[in-house]
């Protein structure tokens, strides 16, 4: 115990006292360059630090993941089978189905917690109790996804037509005389879907806010008040000034949400575990993975779900050149 | 260093930040629209929290709102089972020591490469920033057994430095990304000027991209914090497979659910009791998140 202490004081201290040596002796050691190579030289020794985990922690794994996606079944002798694997995906209903469902996550999770976190950080921007609605708005982001499901199963409870309803939403419905709705047991529409989106609409919100809400706050004051004075009605300060100002960071909050729209998993799991029409591909890796047992098809999924990112990757790289020849 | 003085957003004349349109009705609906949209996020959590003061015989043959109406049946056995439970104060500190090196460890190692990434012209920039970015889409689950045969030939499963390393290396992806677009939309002249007057690019990073930043980082810190200490999957692998007393909190409150049979009615307790310290977090790295800070002013 005392012993762990320490070390975590030392890493803590030590860690960023480290890096910044690093970052001094780098320039110390490229004084004696010429000026065309400590350019050249400076931005990589920069970057080494982060390129160094990164390589480690998940270029390294993907790059076994993709060749592991070529092969059979077996782990212990794995024959390389081509493109079975994705043969597989695209001609599987169930798989197809939850690339469906993923679709409907991306578009209506991304779009609502968007959505709604720009209009909560600029709602909230204008009243005195600010801190305590980002609180609340906050709040569902600290709770673990375990906890979560416990609270959204007492949410979303359905009884039998009839009996006591136990259910949040079932007992709302029930006093102005609608009839219990299976909230999670409803292949129909995929009305079992939009409800696990909801859950996590309500729990992402906060994290769209809070980033929106930070960029918000450095919009430099002056540029409000100038389009007010030259006579601006609200909306149009909104329109014509915040949302340009805020461009960059949407593009960033809308693409982390995408990612995790396309990664959805746990709430999916503790809730329906993919039952009712509800499966998403990340749930479809982990049961082939554990269930099957079939390490090739599962890392068929996971490089599916990478490839899907491209396109979201592209539309960033152009808006970040964008923003290079506006600031 | 908070106070470094831009020139942009030195003018004196700062009005204060309520909109000049006062009209009633307006406000009206501003405050109907905030107050609805804090009862609807809070209702969920409001019934978790009641529910973790009810018995468990209540909790599966009533809604929550029923505690309000006779007979009152609350009790605090839901909490006492869960702060009776072997180990939770270990567990809670162990979950500290994990929790703070993982955020500060990617902050920084971010922070380097972001500025690299938005202040310094080098052939590949944009693709690399690319790849890293889309690295967030890598799936955790992937990259556990991989990772896992190497910790183990290096020995370190079972310590707080695996996990250390691993939520640094997870986390960087989105870190690098929300960092690099902060810094990049800084103002060009403020940087632009510096260079002029012979600023080299660590004086640029320390007197200027880490104080104009700081919403940013806080915003980080905050994320970063609530990952790593809401994480049970990379402490269970790095760490649990090993060597269970360097366990997280997460972990002890899984075992309580699943030892004690379905209890599921702890979990409502457990998760307030874990849900403490993230939100004490959140309240203290508020104050960062004000008007002005990049401006290096103070909200007026």
């Amino acid at each position: 115990m005392e012993s762990q202490l320490v070390t975590a004081v030392e890493v803590v201290l030590g860690v960023p006292a480290v890096l910044i040596a690093y970052i001094w002796l780098t320039e110390r050691l490229l004084t004696p360059a010429s000026e065309r190579w400590r350019r050249r030289a400076r931005p990589w020794l920069w970057i080494a630090p982060a390129l160094a985990f990164l390589g480690f922690f998940l270029i390294y794994p993907t790059i076994r993941t993709v060749i592991r996606s070529l092969q059979g079944k077996s782990e212990l002798t794995p024959k390389f089978v081509g493109l079975d694997n994705y043969k597989w995906f695209f001609t599987n209903d169930d798989a197809l189905g939850s690339l469906l469902n993923n679709v409907l996550w991306l578009l209506f999770f991304t779009g609502f917690t968007v959505g709604l976190g720009l209009l909560v950080a600029v709602l909230v921007d204008r009243v005195r109790y600010e801190a305590v609605a980002k609180s609340i708005i906050f709040l569902p982001l600290a709770i673990s996804m375990v906890a979560a499901g416990v609270i959204w199963k007492y949410m979303y409870d359905y009884k039998p037509p009839g009996a006591r309803q136990t259910g949040t939403l079932n007992a709302l419905l029930g006093t102005v005389g609608v009839g219990p709705i299976g909230w999670l047991q409803s292949p129909g529409f995929r009305l079992s879907t939009l409800a696990l989106i909801a859950v996590m609409v309500w729990m992402w919100t906060g994290f769209a806010m809070v980033i929106i809400s930070a960029a918000l706050k450095g919009i430099p004051l002056e540029l409000l008040e100038a389009a007010r004075v030259d006579g601006a009605n609200e909306w149009q300060v909104f329109r014509k000034v915040t949302l340009p100002m805020l461009g960059p960071t949407l593009a960033v909050v809308s693409t982390t949400m995408i990612i995790t729209s396309l990664k959805t998993f746990d709430i999916v799991y503790t809730l329906t575990n993919g039952n009712y029409d509800t499966d998403v591909i990340a749930n479809l890796m982990i049961k082939e993975m554990f269930t099957v047992g079939d390490f090739g098809r599962a890392s068929a999924v996971a490089v599916v779900l990478l490839l899907a990112i491209v396109p979201i990757m592209a539309f960033n790289i152009r808006k970040f050149r964008a923003q290079e020849s506006l600031r | 260093m908070t106070t470094m003085a831009v020139p942009e957003a030195s003018s004196a004349t700062r009005t204060p930040a309520r909109p000049a349109a006062k009209r009633r009705p307006t406000r009206l609906i501003l405050h109907l629209a905030v107050v609805a949209l804090m009862v609807i996020w809070a209702i969920p959590t409001i019934g978790l929290l009641v529910s973790s003061f009810r018995p468990e015989a209540a909790l599966s043959t009533s809604g929550w709102w029923h505690a309000f109406a006779p007979p009152y049946q609350f009790t605090m056995a839901n909490y006492r089972n869960v702060l009776n439970q072997a180990g939770i104060g270990q567990a809670f500190v162990n979950s500290l020591f994990i929790a703070i090196p993982a955020t500060v460890i990617p902050l920084f190692v971010a922070a380097f490469a972001a500025y690299a990434f938005s202040w310094m012209e080098f052939p590949g920039r944009d693709v690399l920033f690319v790849v890293v970015v889309g690295l967030l889409v890598v799936p955790l689950q992937t990259t556990l057994i991989p990772i896992l045969k190497l910790f183990a030939d290096w020995n370190i499963t079972g310590t707080f430095l695996a996990v250390w390393l691993a939520h640094t290396g997870y986390g960087l992806p989105f870190a690098v990304y929300l960092l690099r677009n902060f810094m990049g939309s800084l103002p060009k002249s403020v940087f632009e000027s510096a260079f002029m007057d012979g600023a080299t690019h660590v004086t640029a990073f320390f007197r200027l991209a880490v104080p104009m930043s700081v919403p940013a980082f806080a915003a980080l810190a905050i994320f970063q914090f609530l990952f790593v200490w809401n994480d049970l999957l990379v402490a269970l692998i790095y760490i649990g497979l090993s060597n269970s007393d360097n366990l997280p909190m997460t972990a002890t409150m899984a075992n309580l659910v699943n030892s004690l049979g379905g209890g599921w009615y702890f979990l409502g307790a457990a998760a307030f009791v874990s849900m403490l310290l993230p939100l004490v977090v959140f309240f203290g790295l508020q104050r960062y998140f004000v008007r002005g800070i990049v401006g290096g002013a103070v909200k007026g």
